[in-house]
């Protein structure tokens, strides 16, 4: 019995070796859960059908703050996966990781074919590539904020349900119409202060969010979020959540935003382009519109363009050519325009390539509001505040955000005093990235 | 008395191995590699090290987070063991006193302590959610605006209420087993002298309790400051503005997610040195006053 059952064992290890000496197998570590998850697998089921030399094997590994952990963990002790995904705050630190990475350009020209990086739209991959434009992670999956409205309570209002508020100013107006009337208890709530009401503020506004083109410049790069621009955002924020307008979610995505939007307490909602379909199904009860970030018309070179959040595919080293080979190849197929509007249409997500945007077109012409956010990263070509932003422990900075917002909305701080904080709290975590990795 | 004397030697070690080991590999090589890391500096991938001697503990003490977070750990450890041990001692005073009906409440009380922490913290998340909890739904009838999201008192009263009930199963199983080893003779002669249930009580039955309340207290100093990670996490994640952002919390937000291994492990160092000091106090100190 013993020995039979060592034999089998025996077989199945030969018989999976000769497996692989056939097909090279790469992991691929990510934090895709839920019904995105389920159609990532779908796609790697795709790529790994295509054709047979290689094998994609997708992971998940839980948060985004999870799977970079994992990974990190796992190249430490020499077990890392060929490639991971890593949200877009963790950039500086995959960046400056330079044995640990393979930057994607450099993948792709020793194993890839016919790669194009003129294909990809640049406000997507401009995110991600260093000062002499090479792209050092594959986008997967990119969002920009726009502003989702209740059309139902804008009727009930008075207001025109087809024309969302454009600017601060006319969302300040509407939202008091709206309370006025009795429509919705309140006027507006935000996901994200750090990425919405902060960063994407600035890059919309063609504020520098930091020195050196935010960061992009290198590791001495340091935050200047507290120009006059932000300050007066943060306390008409604060002004408005004290006039009951708007309605703090909660710290990092805001976890509380959305649910007042659903159940029709505040009649606009600021939140990631990807909450489409979330949104969508949740809105049952009333009509929905969509809209760009509003903006003050009074800042000279707004709107300019928005930034976008997300997450990008990074490739570790310490691979064989075959597993590379493997890499390449997958990432050929997920830039192909057929998978990334398949991908696009289902998530909300943004298309990477001009291609892809192009063959979205009858399915932007079906679902109205669905292009908003590529439009509004489109809106100009981007400047250097409105590129992206790159600094290191960046994790950490956003916590530093939300935290002094909530000082701001308790009133210990006034909007100045909070943002300087900011900064000054914000620079000695970026100073304690920079000497570390000197 | 008789003495049991192994002829083996091995046989006592290989009986102990286990356990050495299972201490071995998961205490002291674990806090070996911690209090090494805490002197030095590192990028996340550990691709550049550089040794920094006791500049990760300097920078700890000139950081106005860490002393708030010394201070908010020190606040909520103190109100979770009162709060959980007061209410567990009327508790099991209470059920002391049943005749008929003192196992269905035991079975009753016991059952939060199945509840996992994470569990625990979701739990009581949903009864205080803002938008779509029961409690601030009854406490807004009342007049009282709660919002744990962007009030630091209520963040920390939610925390502190979400871990005391977990920990009030234990503490009631052990103050009933206490209350019930106190010979009901002692009672009986105090109250033929005429002594009220009050003097009773804080005469008799406290100073005898005192070793299980002592016990106790150590147990729950501990539980306050360590088990709770998961309650905090599914809970307040240390916020806002890092009012509930308890030592341990922090030891994981800046090593895991914010990848400062340094600065983590210089923090889970002063963390056992605090544990080591404060059991050290307990032993020498509060144990002279409990009468055994």
């Amino acid at each position: 019995m013993n020995r039979l059952s060592t034999a089998s064992a025996v077989a199945l290890m030969a018989s999976l070796g000769a497996a692989q000496a056939q097909e090279t197998t790469i992991e691929w570590w990510h934090a895709m859960g839920g019904e995105l998850g389920a159609k990532l697998e779908e796609i790697v089921q795709g790529f790994n059908d295509s054709q047979d030399q290689y094998t994609v094997n997708p992971s998940y590994k839980g948060t985004y703050p999870e799977t970079m952990t994992a990974a990190i963990a796992a190249f430490r002790a020499d077990q890392q996966p060929a490639i991971v995904q890593v949200f877009e705050v963790g950039t500086g630190t995959m960046m400056s990781a330079q044995g640990a990475i393979v930057p994607v350009h450099q993948l792709m020209e020793e194993h890839g074919e016919g790669f194009d990086p003129d294909a990809f739209l640049p406000q997507v991959v401009g995110y991600y590539t260093d000062t002499d434009g090479n792209m050092l992670s594959m986008p997967f999956n990119s969002s920009t904020p726009i502003l989702y409205y209740n059309k139902t309570v804008f009727e009930a209002a008075g207001l025109d349900p087809e024309s969302p508020p454009e600017t601060w100013a006319e969302m300040e107006q509407f939202s008091n119409q709206i309370m006025e009337s009795g429509a919705a208890s309140c006027g507006f709530t935000t996901g994200w202060i750090s990425w919405i009401q902060t960063e994407n503020l600035s890059a919309w506004h063609d504020q520098p969010i930091g020195t050196l083109e935010n960061g992009f410049g290198g590791l001495d790069a340091r935050l200047t979020v507290n120009g006059p621009v932000q300050v007066k955002h943060w306390e008409n924020l604060k002004r408005w959540a004290d006039e009951g307008i708007f309605k703090y979610g909660g710290p990092v995505g805001g976890d509380n935003a959305a649910p007042l939007f659903y159940a029709q307490e505040c009649a606009m909602i600021m939140n990631s382009s990807a909450s489409r379909a979330g949104v969508i199904a949740n809105a049952e009860a009333f009509d929905l519109g969509f809209g760009m970030l509003p903006y003050y018309d009074d800042v000279e070179g707004a709107p300019q363009n928005s930034i976008i959040g997300g997450a990008t595919l990074w490739v570790l080293s310490g691979k064989s050519d075959e597993e590379y080979d493997a890499a390449a190849a997958f990432f050929t197929y997920l830039s192909s325009p057929e998978v990334q509007a398949d991908w696009a249409s289902f998530s909300g997500y943004l298309p990477i390539t001009q291609a892809a945007s192009d063959a979205m077109g009858d399915f932007f012409a079906q679902n109205p509001g669905a292009d908003t956010g590529i439009n509004q990263i489109t809106l100009n070509e981007p400047t250097e505040n409105s590129k992206g932003l790159r600094f290191g422990n960046y994790v950490q900075v956003r916590g530093v955000i939300d935290e002094e917002f909530e000082q701001l909305l308790s009133g210990d701080k006034d909007a100045q005093g909070a943002l300087d904080s900011v900064v000054s709290r914000g620079n000695a975590l970026i100073e304690d990235f920079q000497e570390q990795n000197q | 008395m008789k003495r049991t004397i192994f002829s083996n030697q091995l046989l006592p070690w290989l009986l102990l191995a286990p356990q050495l080991i299972i201490t071995f590999v998961f205490f002291l090589w674990p806090a070996g590699q911690a209090v090494r890391q805490s002197f030095l500096r590192e990028d996340a991938f550990g691709t550049r090290t550089s040794f920094v001697g006791l500049e990760n503990f300097a920078r700890l003490w000139s950081s106005p987070e860490y002393l708030n977070s010394l201070q908010v750990t020190a606040v909520f450890a103190i109100s979770v063991t009162v709060l959980s041990m007061g209410l567990s001692l009327l508790l099991a005073i209470a059920v002391d006193r049943m005749i008929r009906s003192t196992r269905v409440y035991t079975t009753l009380l016991v059952w939060p302590y199945a509840v996992a922490p994470a569990v625990a913290g979701i739990l009581w998340w949903f009864i205080f959610n803002p938008t779509i909890g029961i409690m601030p739904y009854l406490l807004g009838g009342l007049g009282y605006d709660w919002n744990h999201i962007s009030d630091k008192g209520d963040a920390m009263t939610l925390v502190v209420i979400a871990s005391a009930w977990k920990q009030i199963s234990y503490n009631f199983l052990f103050f009933l087993a206490g209350l019930q080893a106190i010979p009901a003779s002692l009672r009986e002669a105090a109250a033929i002298d005429g002594a009220g249930p009050v003097r009773r009580f804080f005469d008799i039955t406290f100073p005898l309790l005192s070793p299980t309340t002592f016990f106790l207290l150590v147990v729950n100093i501990v539980y306050a400051m360590f088990d709770t990670f998961g309650v905090i996490d599914a809970t307040t994640e240390g916020g806002p503005a890092q009012a509930t952002n308890i030592m341990v919390y922090k030891v994981y937000f800046d090593g895991f997610v914010g990848q400062n291994l340094g600065s983590s492990a210089a923090q889970s160092v002063v963390l056992m040195g605090l544990v080591l000091v404060l059991t050290v106090i307990q032993f020498r100190y509060v144990e002279k006053k409990v009468a055994y």
